[in-house]
């Protein structure tokens, strides 16, 4: 029992207990599920929020009776972010905590380093929002959660494409501004791709590095060579730069956003207010009608009773939803195929349709989504930094693509500031 | 990218908009490093530890962001005498500064870093000023209130400062440490006093750069590596115990990262800056404003 | 490592050599069974984790401790060994071992040209230098494509190399050879006339060039060892995680760890950043696995301060050795 007095320390530490004392009680040896997560570091605000959504799915399933009759366990480490502590941290979860089944840390940094170690030891792994990280392993035991689908240079960018086509009068250039990671770094070549595809001139093309702190001279330059629209792939911090940039420059285009990450978040969209109206940027949900996947509001209530005292995101519209689906698809194929059978777990994922609260998914040869869902939303009619809206439909409208499309394009960005 | 005379001027001006912030930034580490000889590599954290205070105290009472780092620089006058006084009884009259000095300073960095993320959590904070939203055109060219508040607070600041070292006793004799610490001891100051004080005017400056550095953008508990070799750079090319060196060299460095980001793209900007400063060091090691030794 | 191979720095060189790589053989050959005996893949992860700092730590100690110059850039040089591996195995097909041997050659010439640059110059300075000569390095990776530029290379590795057990046994293997002779070599510098000379540098610079010690030629001699071997620490990376991005390679932590390790366990000697990485990275570790925090950086931080605070010589100063 040494292991699991270690492990409630650890928890307790972490100031959260993953199943009641009485639930745990009642069963034989508990279902454990393990992976590391960035509870610290860089992505520690999108690995805290996602682990709170694997408590409560936690809580949920063990309220039902557990997996195979078994009550759940999380079995979790903090990897600070930093991917040199990955390969030991599975080891560790496979080696010597010797749990059931593993699931991914967040975002493709941290999930490639622990690819090797989980294909050694041959386990079915869900991962969360990597994005083409099975491009190189082709490992056929990999599904992955996230929008991307498995060709991202030739789909990403669809959307943000049927959205140019809605412009009034059609579009001549465009403007290419990417930060320096591997997901920006995809999401502008898609771009390009599609650019060079529709005869779009690309009149602005670069890079920055992530510790940019003034961005005024890069828009300025952007800014000067006129373009139709204008596409970001940024991250959290630079989003924030760019955006308040754009609205002292009165920076104002037909068309402007792209694969920006920020927007989504919460303390973001409370800051920014409405400097974001009518900003056009990749998402992964909005509580608009089309999207009222079963299953989806209850989660969200839970997450956001609990949010604030976590300190962490307040609304749960991004990520989380996801992370809560990564586990409903553990669930579901555990319950489909009976017993903790890696071979015939990974059959039945490339089988079967799961139905999640992101809506039913089914995974290609490579692991990822057959239907990929890079959505486009505009935020529209923004007086003021309240969250309440969010909760709403109406304030990120989605664009593209035609299946979940709740609304129609606002046009110009940024009509003097 | 073509040549054109507003994106240059435009380029300049946001340059020394920034380069205030970074001379605010510079100011106080120009104090104790210049003229203390104290590395203390901490420094950024304190000041992002300054921006995150501002934002709980500014945001609970609904106070400017920067008359409340005013308010709060006595704390971190205080928090400065604290660390020095550690740091003198450990290190300094040991002799130890050099190896054990420098990493003390390292893990207090650390600490505060890893201390904001346990206090506040991963996430960025912010607190926005209304003019913060507000940008004043002059012709061609663009002031942003986000940029140019802070840059001329620092600036007050700093002129303070100066003020202060060249004008009041203890400004003399601060500046009189720097030179020839025993001397001051025959006109019967205590050295080890004078630079306390010293050290606490520099966390005061701080705090008065994480008040600027909240209004400029938001921050998260990292925000201070991204200005440690920045602030470094800019000390020593001014050539260390010059203060108005400091102030050249912030404005300098700043102009040049954003005429570099203006025609050649951002990603190149930070390799020029500091690559410029190698070679200061290799070939003008007293620093661009210095005088040779 | 034992404590009895402790050498006394004046004493006969020659004789006391045979029994310490003996010993050291002997040591890791028992960390060896030990972990092979226990049969667990995680105590070879966790033993290449801490090994590398040992590495790293050792290298860092040969500028830091013997010269008294403190190197801010130990996580360039380590990236920059990092990146002439993935390099040259995307250039020419070369595997670890002779990745290993060009991220030695590569990065010792980076020490050299950094030394000669900015050696010249006092103490901080130079640290400086070095801090910046990371953000350079990082800034020119993150622009190189054909690394994978920001977003990072991957490095396919077998699932198993025939003579090993598995992977991880090969990795820490190399991990365990690359340890013993970076200590060596350490300790080889530590007890001939350049670590004499090094350490005159340490006392007063001054002084040590006027009685005729070659400062500047050793100092150089000192960055470029220094940087090959922080290279060599850099080097397998690539193939232990599968994959590297620049903002791993350049981590602060390893900036952070090679200074603390050495001050921890006794900077100027070659056992205290051997004992400083073994205690620090095993805590760091065993923290990692059981408080699961943020909590377990921060203690990084205050053992950083408190050790040199309360123990300026480090561990090995407890027990009156310099």
């Amino acid at each position: 029992m040494t292991g699991l007095l270690r492990r409630d320390l650890g928890r307790l530490a972490a100031a959260a207990a993953t199943v009641p004392a009485t639930a745990r009680a009642q069963s034989g040896p508990p279902f454990r599920i393990g992976y590391s997560m960035s509870l610290s570091g860089g992505l520690a605000a999108n690995g805290r929020s996602s682990l709170l959504a694997h408590k409560i799915w936690a809580e949920d399933v063990n309220a039902k009776g557990g997996i195979l009759g078994r009550q759940v366990d999380l079995v979790y480490y903090d990897d600070q972010s930093n991917p040199g502590q990955v390969p030991a941290l599975y080891t560790k979860l496979l080696d010597v905590d010797k749990v059931d089944m593993v699931t991914s840390p967040y975002a493709t940094v941290m999930i490639a380093p622990s690819m090797p170690v989980v294909m050694q030891r041959q386990m079915t792994y869900v991962s969360l929002f990597g994005s083409g990280t099975n491009e190189t392993f082709k490992y056929d035991r990999y599904f992955s959660i996230n929008v991307g689908g498995d060709d991202i240079k030739g789909t990403y960018a669809s959307g943000f494409m049927e959205v140019i086509g809605m412009l009034p009068t059609p579009a001549r250039s465009i403007s290419i501004l990417a930060v320096d990671n591997e997901f920006a770094q995809k999401a502008a070549e898609s771009m390009r791709h599609f650019a060079r595809q529709k005869g779009l001139r690309i009149v602005y093309d670069r890079s920055y590095p992530p510790t940019t702190v003034d961005f005024t001279p890069t828009l300025r330059a952007i800014q000067a060579t006129k373009p139709d629209v204008v596409f970001f792939a940024s991250y959290p911090p630079d989003s924030i730069g760019i955006l308040r940039a754009m609205s002292e420059l009165r920076f104002s285009a037909p068309l402007v956003g792209g694969g920006m990450i920020g927007p989504q978040i919460a303390s973001v969209q409370a800051q920014l207010g409405p400097i974001l109206n009518n900003l056009v940027s990749w998402d992964v949900y909005s509580p608009e009608p089309t999207m009222d996947f079963p299953g989806i509001k209850e989660f969200q209530q839970k997450y956001r009773a609990r949010a604030a005292a976590e300190q962490v995101d307040l609304l749960g519209n991004y990520l989380q939803p996801f992370a809560y689906a990564q586990m409903q698809v553990v669930e579901q194929a555990l319950k489909r195929v009976g017993k903790v059978d890696q071979a015939a777990l990974a059959a039945d994922m490339h089988a079967q349709t799961f139905d999640t609260v992101v809506g039913p998914l089914k995974f290609s040869a490579l692991g990822e989504w057959v239907e990929p869902r890079n959505l486009f939303v505009q935020f529209q009619g923004i007086t003021d930094g309240d969250l309440e809206k969010y909760k709403r439909p109406g304030t990120k409208v989605i664009l593209a693509p035609a299946k979940y499309k709740s609304g129609t394009l606002r046009t110009p960005f940024g009509q003097g500031g | 990218m073509e040549f054109d005379l507003s994106l240059l001027l435009n380029g300049i001006v946001s340059g020394l908009l920034l380069g205030g912030l970074y001379a605010v930034a510079a100011s106080g580490l120009a104090v104790s490093f210049g003229m203390l000889d104290i590395v203390n590599i901490a420094h950024p954290a304190l000041m992002v530890a300054a921006a995150f205070l501002v934002v709980a105290v500014g945001g609970a009472i609904g106070l400017d962001p920067l008359l409340c780092a005013v308010l709060l620089s006595p704390v971190f006058y205080l928090i400065g005498v604290g660390i020095y006084t550690f740091y003198n009884r450990f290190f300094e009259r040991r002799g130890d500064e050099a190896l054990q000095g420098l990493a003390f300073f390292f893990g207090v960095m650390f600490i505060i870093e890893v201390g904001l993320v346990m206090a506040f959590g991963p996430e960025q904070r912010f607190l926005d000023p209304s003019y913060a939203f507000t940008t004043w055109r002059i012709g061609e060219i663009d002031l942003p209130l986000r940029m140019l508040v802070p840059a001329l607070f620092g600036l007050l600041a700093i002129g303070l400062l100066y003020l202060f070292l060249h004008r009041s006793f203890i400004g003399l004799a601060i500046a009189a440490v720097a030179q020839d610490a025993e001397a001051l001891r025959l006109l019967a100051i205590d050295p080890v006093k004078i630079k306390r004080l010293a050290f606490g005017v520099s966390a005061m400056l701080a705090c008065i750069a994480g008040g600027a550095l909240i209004v400029v953008q938001p921050v998260e508990p990292s925000s201070g590596q991204i200005f440690i070799g920045r602030v470094f750079a800019i000390c020593i090319m001014g050539g260390m115990a010059s203060l108005s060196g400091a102030i050249a060299a912030a404005f300098l460095f700043g102009v040049v990262e954003n005429v570099t980001a203006t025609f050649f793209g951002p990603s190149w900007a930070p390799a020029v800056a500091f690559g410029w400063l190698l070679l200061v060091l290799a070939f003008r090691p007293q620093g661009l404003f210095g005088r040779a030794a | 490592m034992s404590a009895t191979t402790l050498t006394d720095p004046r004493g006969a060189d020659r004789i006391r050599h045979l029994p310490f790589w003996l010993g050291a053989v002997g040591v890791a050959l028992a960390v060896f069974l030990a972990l092979r005996l226990i049969g667990n893949e995680y105590g070879y992860y966790a033993g290449y984790f801490v090994l590398q700092y040992v590495v790293l730590a050792s290298a860092w100690n040969i500028l830091g401790g013997y010269a008294g110059y403190v190197n801010f850039g130990a996580a360039g040089f380590l990236a920059a060994g990092a990146y002439t591996a993935i390099f040259v195995r995307k250039a020419f097909g070369f595997d670890l071992i002779p990745g290993i041997l060009c991220a030695a050659v590569v990065t010792g010439l980076l020490g050299l040209g950094t030394g000669y640059l900015t050696l010249r110059l006092r103490g901080v300075y130079f640290s400086i230098a070095t801090l910046c000569l990371a953000v350079v390095l990082q800034t020119l990776v993150v622009n190189w494509d054909y690394v994978g530029g920001s977003r990072g290379a991957y490095v396919i590795r077998p699932m198993t190399i025939p003579p090993f057990a598995s992977y991880g046994e090969y990795i820490f293997l190399v991990m365990l050879a690359l340890a013993v002779i970076t200590v060596g070599i350490a300790r080889t510098v530590e007890v001939s006339r350049l670590g004499r000379g090094l350490q005159a540098i340490r006392d007063n610079e001054r002084a040590a060039e006027a009685v005729g010690v070659p400062t500047l030629r050793l100092k150089l001699m000192a960055t470029a060892l220094c940087g090959a071997l922080m290279g060599v620490a850099g080097a397998p990376l690539p193939y232990y995680s599968g994959y590297l991005n620049p903002d791993a390679a350049f981590s602060l932590a390893f900036a952070v760890n090679a200074i603390a390790m050495p001050l921890i366990g006794g900077a100027g000697t070659w056992a205290g950043p051997v004992i400083g990485a073994v205690l620090l990275a095993s805590l760091q570790q065993a923290a990692t696995v059981t408080i699961s925090s943020a909590l377990n950086l921060w203690i990084v931080g205050w053992i950083l301060v408190i050790f040199v605070t309360i123990a300026p010589r480090g561990i090995l100063g407890w027990f009156g050795k310099r």
